[in-house]
C-alpha cells in the first residue's frame, strides 16, 4: 500500500543551555492517503512537536521522513516552504488569522506565495474554499466579526485552498465549546471523504473518536496505534446535540 | 519571485493598516527630502543670481590688483605690496592694442557734508572711462575730463543714493560739498544702478578724479586697482596676456620672478564666487541630508517594532508557504514605499516651500530636476538601507517560534 507518510526513527532534542529535552525519541509512523489520524496522549508527550516535523515547519534530530515516498531530510528551506504551501494545509488550536484582513484575504494568502501559479483565479478559488466550509456569506468579515467556530473554519478553507493531499490540525477545537467543535469535526470528516488524509492533535477522547485511526504518544514514543472500528459521524451527532438543545 | 505589483500591493494594505504610525514615519523622510530640495534650491539660486549680477558688470572686463608675493625672495615690509601706480596705468595707455578704455581705482571714503546735511560713503577715485566700464550713465550733469583728472580738480560726481541723502529731490549739480572737510564741486550725478552682486548699493558712492582722491584725500602714491575693457569679449585672454607683458616690463621683472600684480579677468571672478555659492550649497545640502538620515532611522526604528509586533503573522505567512525570502522582500517593500512616498511629498512640500519663499522673501530658491532626482534615489536609497536590517530580521524568525509568539 502506499504511503503518504513515513518516519523512521524520527527524533528531536531541543537543548536548553547544558539541558536536552528529549521531545521525540524515536517515531516510526506511517500514514496511508485517505486516512483520519487523531494523536492523543498527555501534556508534553511531544504531539506538537511531531506534527511540526510532519508538516516540514521544523527538522528532526535525527530519523528519516518520507512525504509522499520521498525523502524531505535532503531539502533545502524553500524547498520545505514550497511544500508547506503545495502538499500540507495547516490548522492551528489559535486559529492564527491575519487580524485586520478579510477571510477571503485570510484564505487567498497561500495562493500569494503559490509559486506554480497553477490557480488561475485565486479570488474564485478563495470563495470556493469559504464555500466548502459554509462561509460563502462571511467573505468580507474581520476575524474580529467571527464566533469562534467561524474563524476556524475560515483556518479549514484557508488550509483547503491549495488543494492539499494533507491537513494538519493541531487541537483545532482547543478553544471551541462542545457543540462547535463537532461542527469543525464534522467539517474535518466531510474533507476527509473527499479524499484528503487528515492528522488531528487532540486532548479530548470524545473528539478522537471521530477518527478512524488513533494513536497515542508517551514520552516522546508512540505508545498505541488502534483502528477505530465504529467512528462517529459528527453530522449526525450535531442533528442529535441540536435535538438535545430542543 | 512574486509579482511586483502583489507586493506593492501588500506593501501598500499593510502601510494602509497602521496610517498613524506609517505617516509619521514618512514624515522624517518628507522633511528630510524637503529639506535637501529646498537647501540646495537656495544655494542654487544665490549662485544663479550672483553669476547673472556679475555677468551684468561686463564680459569684457579685466581687474589688476597688487599682488601679496614677494618681490625676488625679499620681503619688503608691510605695504610694500601695493605696487600699483599711475605710471602702470600711462604705460598701458600707451602700450597696450587690446584694451579699449581704462581706469585707476583709488579707494576711500569719509563723512561728507552737502545740502546741509551729513552722510558717511565710500570714494572712489577713477578717470572718466571707467562709467564706461562699469556702464554707469549719468543722470543730469557731466563726468569730469582728463584736464580735471591731470590737474586734481576737486570735482564730484555723486551716486544717486548720495544725491537723494544729501540734497532729497533737487538737482544737486553746481552744489558744493565737503569731504573730510575738503571742499569739491558737484558735476554730476550717476542713473541708479541697484544692488551689486555682494549685496552692497552700487549707487551709495562719490566718484571723483583719482588723483584728486589719492593726493587731496587720501594721501600716499600707490594706487588700489586699475580696471580695463578689453576691445572685446573673445580678446579677453589675449588681453589679459598683453597686460602681464606690459605690467611686467613695467616692473621690471626679471625672468623668473613672480608677478607682482594679479589679473582678473570675469571668468575668474564667476568661478570664485560660484566656487563659494558652491561650497554653501554643499553645506546646506549636507546640513539638510543629515536629517534624511535621521529620517531613514526612524523608518528602521517603526520597522523593527512592526517585525516585534507582526511575528505572529510572520509565522502565518512562513507556515502557509513563504519563503524567508518572501519576507524579506515582503518587510522591504514597506520600508521602500514608505520612503518613496514620503519622497513624494516631501518634493511636493519643497515646491511649495520655494514658491512661498520666492513670494515673501528675498530669497531666490531654483529646483532643478537633478536635485529632485537626487533627493529621491537617496530616499529610496535610505528606505533599502534603514529597511533591511528589519526585513532581513523578520526572514530569519523560525516559523514554529513566530506561531507561538504571544
Ligand atoms: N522550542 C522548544 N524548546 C525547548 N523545548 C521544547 C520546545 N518545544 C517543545 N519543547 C519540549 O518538548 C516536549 C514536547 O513538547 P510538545 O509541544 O511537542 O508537547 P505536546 O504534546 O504538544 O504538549 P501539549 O499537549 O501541551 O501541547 C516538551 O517537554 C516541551 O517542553
Ligand atoms: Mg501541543
Amino acid at each position: 500500500m502506499d504511503k503518504i507518510i513515513e518516519t523512521k526513527n524520527l527524533t528531536k532534542t531541543y537543548l536548553m543551555g547544558d539541558v536536552a529535552v528529549h521531545a521525540l525519541r524515536g517515531i516510526d509512523l506511517s500514514v496511508a492517503p485517505g486516512e483520519f489520524l487523531a494523536i492523543m496522549g498527555a501534556s508534553g508527550s511531544g504531539k506538537s512537536t511531531l506534527m511540526n516535523l510532519i508538516g516540514c515547519l521544523d527538522q528532526p534530530t535525527s530519523g528519516d521522513y518520507f512525504l509522499d515516498g520521498k525523502n524531505v531530510n535532503v531539502l533545502s528551506k524553500n524547498e520545505y516552504a514550497d511544500i508547506r504551501n503545495q502538499k500540507i494545509g495547516f490548522v492551528f488550536q489559535g486559529f492564527n488569522l491575519l487580524s485586520r484582513t478579510s477571510a477571503l484575504e485570510n484564505v487567498e494568502l497561500p495562493l500569494f506565495y503559490d509559486r506554480t501559479r497553477r490557480v488561475e483565479n485565486p479570488k474564485q478559488a478563495a470563495i470556493d474554499a469559504l464555500e466548502r466550509v459554509g462561509l460563502r456569506d462571511r467573505t468580507d468579515h474581520e476575524p474580529s466579526q467571527l464566533s469562534g467556530g467561524q474563524q476556524q473554519r475560515v483556518a479549514i478553507a484557508r488550509a483547503l485552498v491549495t488543494q492539499p493531499s494533507l491537513i494538519l490540525a493541531d487541537e483545532p477545537t482547543g478553544n471551541l465549546d462542545t457543540k462547535t467543535s463537532i461542527d469543525i469535526m464534522a467539517v474535518l470528516q466531510d474533507l476527509n471523504a473527499q479524499g484528503i488524509t487528515i492528522i488531528l492533535v487532540t486532548h479530548e477522547n470524545d473528539i478522537s473518536q471521530y477518527a478512524k485511526r488513533i494513536v497515542t504518544m508517551r514520552d516522546g514514543l508512540i505508545r498505541e496505534d488502534n483502528l477505530v472500528e465504529n467512528w462517529r459521524n459528527a453530522k449526525e451527532d450535531l442533528v442529535n446535540f441540536n435535538g438535545v438543545e430542543e | 519571485m512574486l509579482q511586483i505589483t502583489n507586493l506593492l500591493k501588500a506593501a501598500f494594505k499593510s502601510i494602509q493598516k497602521n496610517k498613524m504610525r506609517s505617516m509619521l514615519t514618512a514624515l522624517g523622510i518628507i522633511i528630510g527630502v524637503a529639506a535637501v530640495i529646498v537647501m540646495v534650491a537656495i544655494g542654487k539660486g544665490a549662485s544663479a543670481r550672483i553669476q547673472a549680477q556679475i555677468t551684468s558688470l561686463g564680459t569684457d572686463l579685466l581687474m589688476i590688483r597688487p599682488s601679496f608675493s614677494n618681490r625676488g625672495g625679499v620681503n619688503m615690509g608691510a605695504g610694500s605690496f601695493n605696487r600699483l601706480t599711475f605710471e602702470d596705468v600711462e604705460k598701458i595707455k600707451e602700450q597696450a592694442t587690446l584694451v579699449k578704455a581704462i581706469s585707476p581705482m583709488v579707494r576711500s571714503g569719509g563723512q561728507v557734508i552737502g545740502g546741509g546735511k551729513n552722510w558717511s560713503t565710500s570714494i572712489n577715485g577713477v578717470a572718466s572711462e571707467y562709467l564706461y566700464i562699469r556702464s554707469y550713465e549719468l543722470q543730469s550733469g557731466e563726468m569730469f575730463t582728463e584736464r580735471d583728472e591731470r590737474s586734481s580738480k576737486k570735482v564730484a560726481v555723486l551716486g544717486k543714493t548720495v544725491a537723494e541723502e544729501l540734497f532729497g529731490d533737487q538737482d544737486p549739480v553746481g552744489e558744493q560739498l565737503r569731504i573730510n572737510n575738503t571742499p569739491f564741486t558737484v558735476i554730476g550725478v550717476l542713473k541708479e544702478k541697484g544692488q551689486s552682486g555682494m549685496g552692497g548699493d552700487q549707487d551709495d558712492v562719490i566718484l571723483a578724479p583719482a588723483k584728486t582722491v589719492l593726493y587731496r584725500l587720501k594721501g600716499g602714491q600707490y594706487i588700489d586697482m586699475i580696471y580695463v575693457s578689453a576691445i572685446s569679449k573673445d580678446q579677453i585672454y589675449a588681453a589679459q596676456q598683453e597686460l602681464t607683458t606690459i605690467m611686467r616690463a613695467a616692473h621690471r621683472l626679471q625672468e623668473g620672478e613672480d608677478n607682482d600684480f594679479d589679473i582678473r579677468n570675469q571668468a575668474d571672478i564667476i568661478d570664485m564666487a560660484s566656487a563659494t555659492t558652491k561650497t554653501l550649497t554643499i553645506l546646506l545640502g549636507s546640513i539638510a541630508a543629515v536629517s534624511l538620515i535621521v529620517g531613514g532611522i526612524g523608518i528602521m526604528n517603526i520597522m523593527l517594532v512592526s517585525v516585534t509586533e507582526r511575528t505572529r503573522e510572520i509565522g502565518i505567512r512562513l507556515a502557509v508557504g513563504a519563503r524567508s525570502s518572501d519576507i524579506l522582500t515582503q518587510f522591504l517593500s514597506e520600508s521602500i514605499v514608505l520612503s518613496l512616498v514620503g519622497g513624494i511629498i516631501g518634493t511636493l512640500l519643497a515646491f511649495v516651500v520655494t514658491f512661498v519663499m520666492r513670494k515673501f522673501t528675498s530669497f531666490t530658491p531654483q529646483i532643478y530636476p537633478a536635485t529632485v532626482i537626487l533627493a529621491f534615489s537617496f530616499s529610496a536609497i535610505v528606505g533599502v538601507f534603514f529597511g533591511f536590517y528589519p526585513a532581513r530580521k523578520a526572514a530569519m524568525l523560525n516559523p514554529i517560534e513566530a506561531l507561538r509568539y504571544e
